[in-house]
């Protein structure tokens, strides 16, 4: 059974019409078409499809796109302003931060949220705020610099 | 997946009336069980009412008792700074639920109602005597002590058409103190191996009341009378904690699964019924110990 709703991406409003088990990175994916969201485990294990809903970082794998209707979602690409990248992002390529890229997206998503709510943090900290995505190829030590420097940036 | 009708509730008489009307509805809060066990293999029901919009069900009220309504997040539970001073337990334990994702979307009353016998708010909620407030659009409300709502894995009191309003943990006497520790392969995104809570209260140095209740060594949450009765009329001393071990151990009835056999799980569940009872009484002597608990690193103590 199809469901006509509106989801807000990014700032716009998609008109979609959605089964009632369809999974937000579906909906993100296929029926939007951002792509930047990726799909990994697609089990609530790997942090690959990480979005924010109001501010607040969620799988968007296991999280029914349906129960995202009136709220502001946030993708990867809603980061960049236009073709400018955030500091996160340019901090991620600056340190080293990015290899294969494909849990990218999700730890940029992961550490923007962190910096919104805690604009200084300790490398603990990061390291519990990104606990939640997977990298199998950085081993994570540049991943944390680069979050580092992009607190150093904009504090 | 299926063929799945979704309806969005905004007030808790709709939500009432979408369940209880002798459909299969089933309801979802944050989803972070129910659509995580439908990848897995299991069909969503083919009826789903989301009730993440009712504002009604969101508030925690630390005014006098706690009142967290069914809503309220690991996040929010984790964030409350008079959950945190007073019923400590429950933020120990919902600070190591999952990954912040998990816990902006996680709620009590989905960590609750999905009664999995490793969920890390059981065994606290057990200490703190909580008891919950069932609703149905046919029966009204009635209150359930957590005691009598866990009838086995995945399994609770609560009937067809019945929502789980609000969790009430009473306010505690002076000089108490509550801790919950899980024993984990990894920091994050973890299931209790084996867990433990513990909630004492004190007169001068002597524990004079305690609780203790065990996680994933039993098909539900189980509260262990000899690990309490073991510290009850001590100083906590190192004797003791060992006779809560003990008892702590005699009271679970541990499985053998993939994570870890029976034996292992049985002598753990000493060490850490021991560790919950030493922060807890470390608290109630006003030591500031930090949350979550877990991981709990003794090394240094006089223990
Ligand atoms: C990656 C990951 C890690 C996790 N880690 C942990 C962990 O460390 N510890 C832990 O304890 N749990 C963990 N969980 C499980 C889960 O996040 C928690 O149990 C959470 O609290 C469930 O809340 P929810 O709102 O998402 O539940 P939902 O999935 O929405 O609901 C769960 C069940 O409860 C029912 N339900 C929900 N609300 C009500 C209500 N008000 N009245 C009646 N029935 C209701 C639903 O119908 C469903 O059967 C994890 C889950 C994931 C995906
Ligand atoms: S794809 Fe969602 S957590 Fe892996
Ligand atoms: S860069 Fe390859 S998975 Fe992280």
């Amino acid at each position: 059974m199809k469901h006509a709703a509106t989801l807000n991406v990014n700032g716009m409003a998609y008109p979609v019409e959605l089964e009632g088990d369809a999974t937000l990175l579906d909906a993100i994916r296929e029926d939007i078409g951002l792509t930047g969201t990726k799909t990994g485990c697609d089990d609530c294990e790997c942090g690959a499809c990480m979005v924010m809903i109001d501010g607040r970082p969620v799988n968007s794998c296991t999280y029914l796109a349906l129960q995202a209707q009136g709220s502001e979602i946030t993708t990867v690409e809603g980061l960049a302003d236009g073709d400018e990248l955030s500091a996160i992002q340019s901090a991620f390529l600056d340190q080293g931060g990015v290899q294969c890229g494909y849990c990218t997206p999700g730890m940029l998503v992961s550490a923007h949220a962190l910096l919104r709510h805690n604009p200084d943090p300790s490398e603990e900290e990061i390291r519990l705020a990104l606990s939640g995505n997977l990298c199998r190829c950085t081993g994570y030590a540049k991943i944390a610099e680069a979050v580092m420097a992009a607190a150093k940036a904009t504090a | 997946m299926g063929d799945v009708a979704f309806h969005t509730a905004t007030t808790v008489d709709e939500a009432l009336s979408l369940v209880g009307d002798g459909s299969d509805a089933k309801v979802v809060a944050g989803g972070s069980d129910l659509i995580v066990q439908a990848r897995g293999g299991r069909d969503l029901p083919a009826n789903v009412v989301a009730i993440h919009r009712i504002e009604a069900l969101r508030g925690i009220d630390a005014s006098g008792d706690l009142t967290l309504g069914a809503l309220a997040s690991h996040a929010d539970i984790t964030a409350s700074a008079a959950i945190r001073s007073t019923w400590t337990a429950l933020a120990d334990a919902s600070a190591i639920v999952g990954s912040h994702a998990t816990r902006n979307v996680g709620t009590i009353g989905g960590n609750v109602m999905n009664a999995s016998p490793a969920m890390e708010t059981g065994a606290p909620l057990l200490v703190l005597d909580a008891r919950v407030t069932l609703r149905s659009a046919a029966g009204g409300d009635r209150t359930v002590p957590i005691d009598e709502l866990w009838t086995g894995p995945g399994r609770t009191s609560a009937q067809p058409g019945e929502l789980l309003i609000d969790v009430v943990v009473p306010s505690l006497p002076a000089h108490s103190g509550s801790a919950y520790v899980r024993l984990e392969y990894r920091r994050a995104m973890e299931i209790a191996i084996v867990g433990a809570s513990a909630c004492v209260t004190l007169d001068g140095d002597v524990v004079t009341s305690a609780a203790v209740a065990l996680t994933a060594v039993g098909p539900t949450l189980l509260r262990s009378p000899s690990a309490a009765a073991a510290v009850i009329g001590t100083t906590g001393d190192a004797a003791a904690l060992a006779a809560v071990a003990a008892g702590a151990s005699a009271d679970a009835s541990p499985i053998s699964d993939l994570r870890a056999n029976e034996d292992y799980r049985r002598a753990m569940i000493g060490v850490i019924a021991k560790r919950a009872v030493d922060v807890a009484i470390r608290r109630a002597r006003g030591e500031e110990f930090p949350i979550p608990a877990t991981p709990v690193f003794m090394e240094g103590s006089a223990r």
